[in-house]
């Protein structure tokens, strides 16, 4: 056997499926997409096996009448539909939580009727026994005629007798597990229907009865439109009819495939599990008391979401530091074993500054997702969506946009890639429009450069910190901003009907340790790939853009008008004018360079903002990627390569730095309002990029852009005008 | 009544699903069907959604989406 066997993991959401996944491939996930929808495929090779097997992971879904894309995905990757899998899986894997049978089993006799060979793995099992639930695992074997297997996934408690059976040969895995026995009228319905579909030229692949009793309970579902594509009005009116004769015989179609698995299920399980009498209260549900009380769980909820905003800024510190010096040290080198010259230059302030002033934010998006992937893995998500629904429905959105905006917080490309866990389309793209105004990772370094430099450092009350004030101001800007974004576009360009929010609330569990150490990881690698590749690239033009043209002509007129002067003082003052010259070089050059020039020609522009032509053209440089304002602020103001926000030599050009007059270029009303521009303005091409993938269109990025930059420039003239009618 | 009309604690049986088809649908496929017994267990700090208890899982859904089951209260 060449081909590796191929075995997809299927259940319901909060099944541990992904736990499951990674304990079978030992982590060795390959994520990819797939193709035309915005749906990740997960797939690994299966660790420890005895033939070579690749384990895919599923979108978990409720059912297999599949309304979002992630449930389309899934079943469609079941029937062999998609060109990733364009066979059906040699082994279905049905993940169910052993403390809730009764629902998870639902999907599992959806999956018994693909006819494909299954089984069944119960997972959890050790929070079952706790909850005092004891199952009969051979008898539900029996019953079901289908393998069934207690694991927790999380320890790897009988995962050995699961690795065995995925190598089983190809007899051992084919069973017919029992089905649901539906009406009778409902299978005569579908075998007439069968012939009818065939007779109007509906090909056999699409005729399978699984696909034929899809058609006939899901109304305008998927295989009744691939049915109607194919065989037109006969395969029509066929349907109809069937469906009609249905109604007739006196079957609510809506509730005939509930009420008959229910039943079903019921049965089988009816002596298999055993749930103690009376309802017990758990652990969660003492959780829970407090942490979705009316007024102690939103205490709770703010206090944790303060919690998160200190650490970033605090635990991150001595962190950023070290990548700080090192990055310092590399940028020194360069300069002192190299000429100068064009190669150094580009060595020290393109590359090195450039990816440097990135990869510093390392620390605090390591420690963001830390958060976010401990709150996710413990259930408290769910939670939060809970809480945040009254207030996100009337914006337009629902609960389950919180868990994107919150990612935003860390980067809106994580977040956008989120929003695929709403089922609401229009919900989905009012998400997707906001959440790039959440104050994302890459906008910190703006703020604490600005704030460090020109907000004072007073405390009130000896707790508070007035700079930490500003910050967390600066983070309710997005938020502020979304709602009438979001409740406008629900009015207009995403007008339609509120979408439903069935969301389940899982059982609270410890957070799994190896999964969000490899959660991270992922996290870690893929920002610093784009540090590698995008925000390097930038960096590079960016500096090209500063450095070039360069006629030699500049620096000579300078060098003539100090030459008199240096030859004429001593000592330290001769060493002070030549420093100044060359600083007055820099400066003409910059003046006069491709970005310089830029920067001139929109000055008029945000003159109203309080800035110079200088800051004007940082911010030209930051659109592809907004971190990059640091560096190229670095570089303009002269300070020469390892800027950061942290680089004090830099905060001390930003204070000095003066307008032709004399006065300073940089007072508080002008750092508010650069703060302001960067809150909301759409400076990351990745975002607008990653928009572009999941909406399936160049609309909604064009969209997003030209709003949030519009935004921007009005909030900080706003800011500007404002803030300087008030010092004024 | 509705279940969205329920106190926390009470209990309810399930009688009849009214309303878009697709909710009913998909509170179906999580297991409302009717006989079944529902619980209230909380309401969020502002009163939507709610928190139900349904075959052995907690459930949240908005008090518009409650409005679609229809219960028969239980002493």
């Amino acid at each position: 056997m060449s081909s590796p066997r191929r075995v997809a993991l299927v259940g319901n959401p909060n099944t541990g499926k992904t736990t499951l996944f990674n304990a079978l491939t030992g982590f060795r996930a390959k994520v990819g997409n797939y193709a035309g929808v915005t749906v990740e495929r997960k797939s690994g090779p299966l660790k420890g096996g005895t033939i070579p097997a690749e384990i895919i992971d599923l979108p978990g879904t409720y059912s297999l009448s599949a309304r979002s894309a992630d449930e389309m995905v899934a079943v469609d990757v079941l029937l062999g539909h998609r060109s990733e899998d364009p066979t059906p899986p040699d082994l279905v894997l049905v993940v169910l939580d052993a403390s809730n049978l009764e629902r998870n089993l639902f999907l599992a006799t959806q999956i018994f009727e693909t006819g494909l060979p299954c089984a069944l793995v119960l997972n959890m099992m050790d929070m079952a026994e706790t909850n005092g639930i004891s199952i009969d695992t051979a008898e539900l074997e029996r019953r079901l005629s289908v393998r069934v297997f207690p694991v927790v996934a999380s320890k790897g408690t009988g995962l050995d007798a699961l690795r065995q059976f995925i190598c089983s040969d190809n007899a051992a895995l084919a069973r017919s597990p029992q089905r649901v026995v539906f009406p009778e009228a409902f299978d005569s319905a579908t075998t007439s229907l069968g012939e009818a579909l065939t007779a109007a030229g509906v090909a056999a692949r699409d005729t399978t009865p699984f696909l034929l009793r899809r058609a006939l309970l899901e109304v305008g579902g998927m295989a009744e439109q691939r049915m109607r594509t194919q065989g037109g009005d006969k395969a029509a009116a066929a349907i109809d009819g069937a469906r009609a004769t249905l109604q007739q015989a006196g079957h609510r179609l809506v509730s005939l495939e509930a009420k008959a698995r229910y039943a079903s299920i019921r049965g089988v399980l009816d002596g298999v599990v055993k749930i103690p009498e009376g309802r017990r209260e758990t652990t969660s549900d003492r959780i829970d008391r407090v942490l979705i009380h009316p007024v102690w769980g939103v205490v709770v909820f703010m206090a944790l979401m303060l919690v998160v905003f200190q650490a970033i800024y605090s635990w991150s510190a001595p962190f950023m530091d070290l990548i700080d010096g090192c990055f310092g040290w590399l940028s020194e080198q360069v300069t002192a074993n190299m000429s100068e010259g064009p190669l150094a230059s580009f060595l020290a302030d393109g590359v090195i500054a450039g990816v440097g002033g990135v990869v510093i934010f390392l620390p605090q998006i390591i420690i963001l997702f830390l958060f976010i992937s401990i709150l996710e893995d413990c259930g408290y998500m769910a939670r939060a969506a809970f809480l945040a629904d009254r207030l996100l429905s009337r914006l337009g959105l629902s609960g389950r946009s919180f868990i994107p905006m919150l990612s935003s917080f860390a980067c809106a490309i994580p977040g956008v890639m989120a929003t695929r866990t709403i089922e609401d389309p229009r919900d989905r793209l009012t998400t997707i429009m906001v959440a790039p105004l959440m104050s994302c990772s890459a906008r910190l370094p703006v703020y604490a450069l600005m704030i460090g430099a020109f907000i004072p450092a007073y405390s009130i009350g000896g707790v508070l910190g007035l700079q930490g004030l500003v910050l967390f101001a600066m983070y309710l800007v997005g938020p502020a901003v979304a709602i009438p974004v979001a409740l406008l576009l629900r009015r207009s360009l995403l007008k339609g009907p509120k979408p439903t929010f069935l969301m389940e609330l899982p059982p609270y569990r410890r957070p799994n340790w190896k999964q969000v150490g490899f959660r991270l990881l992922e996290r870690a690698g893929a920002f610093l790939k784009r540090a590698g590749t995008v925000i390097f690239a930038v960096s590079v033009v960016v500096w090209a853009a500063t450095y070039y043209p360069r006629p030699a002509a500049v620096a000579e007129s300078i060098e003539a008008r100090y030459a008199e002067r240096i030859a004429a003082a001593e000592g330290d003052t001769a060493e002070e004018l030549t420093a100044e010259r060359d600083r007055a070089i820099e400066g003409a050059y910059l003046r006069q360079s491709i970005l310089g020039r830029m920067g001139s020609a929109i000055e008029p522009l945000v003159r109203p903002l309080g800035w110079d032509w200088r800051i004007g053209m940082a911010v030209i440089a930051s659109f592809p990627a907004r971190e990059v304002v640091v560096s190229t602020l670095g570089i303009i103001f002269d300070v020469g390569s390892d800027a950061d926000e942290e680089s004090d030599a830099l905060r001390d050009r930003l204070v000095a730095a003066q307008w032709a007059d004399g006065s300073p270029i940089f007072t508080i009303p002008v750092a508010v309002s650069i703060m302001v521009f960067f809150a909301l303005c759409a400076q990351c091409a990745a975002t607008l990029a990653i928009i572009r993938r999941e909406t399936n269109s160049w609309r909604w990025p064009i969209f997003a852009f030209v709003y949030m930059t519009t935004l921007a420039w009005i909030g900080a003239l706003l800011v500007y005008q404002v803030g300087t009618l008030i010092a004024g | 009544m509705k279940l969205s009309q329920m106190a926390i604690g009470q209990k309810g049986l399930i009688t009849d699903l009214q309303g878009d088809s697709a909710l009913i649908q998909r509170l179906l496929e999580l297991g409302l069907t009717d006989g079944e017994t529902v619980e209230v267990v909380r309401f969020a700090p502002l009163g939507d959604p709610m928190e139900i208890r349904v075959r052995g899982y907690y459930l949240s859904l908005r008090r518009v989406e409650a409005n679609a089951i229809v219960v028969e209260p239980q002493a």
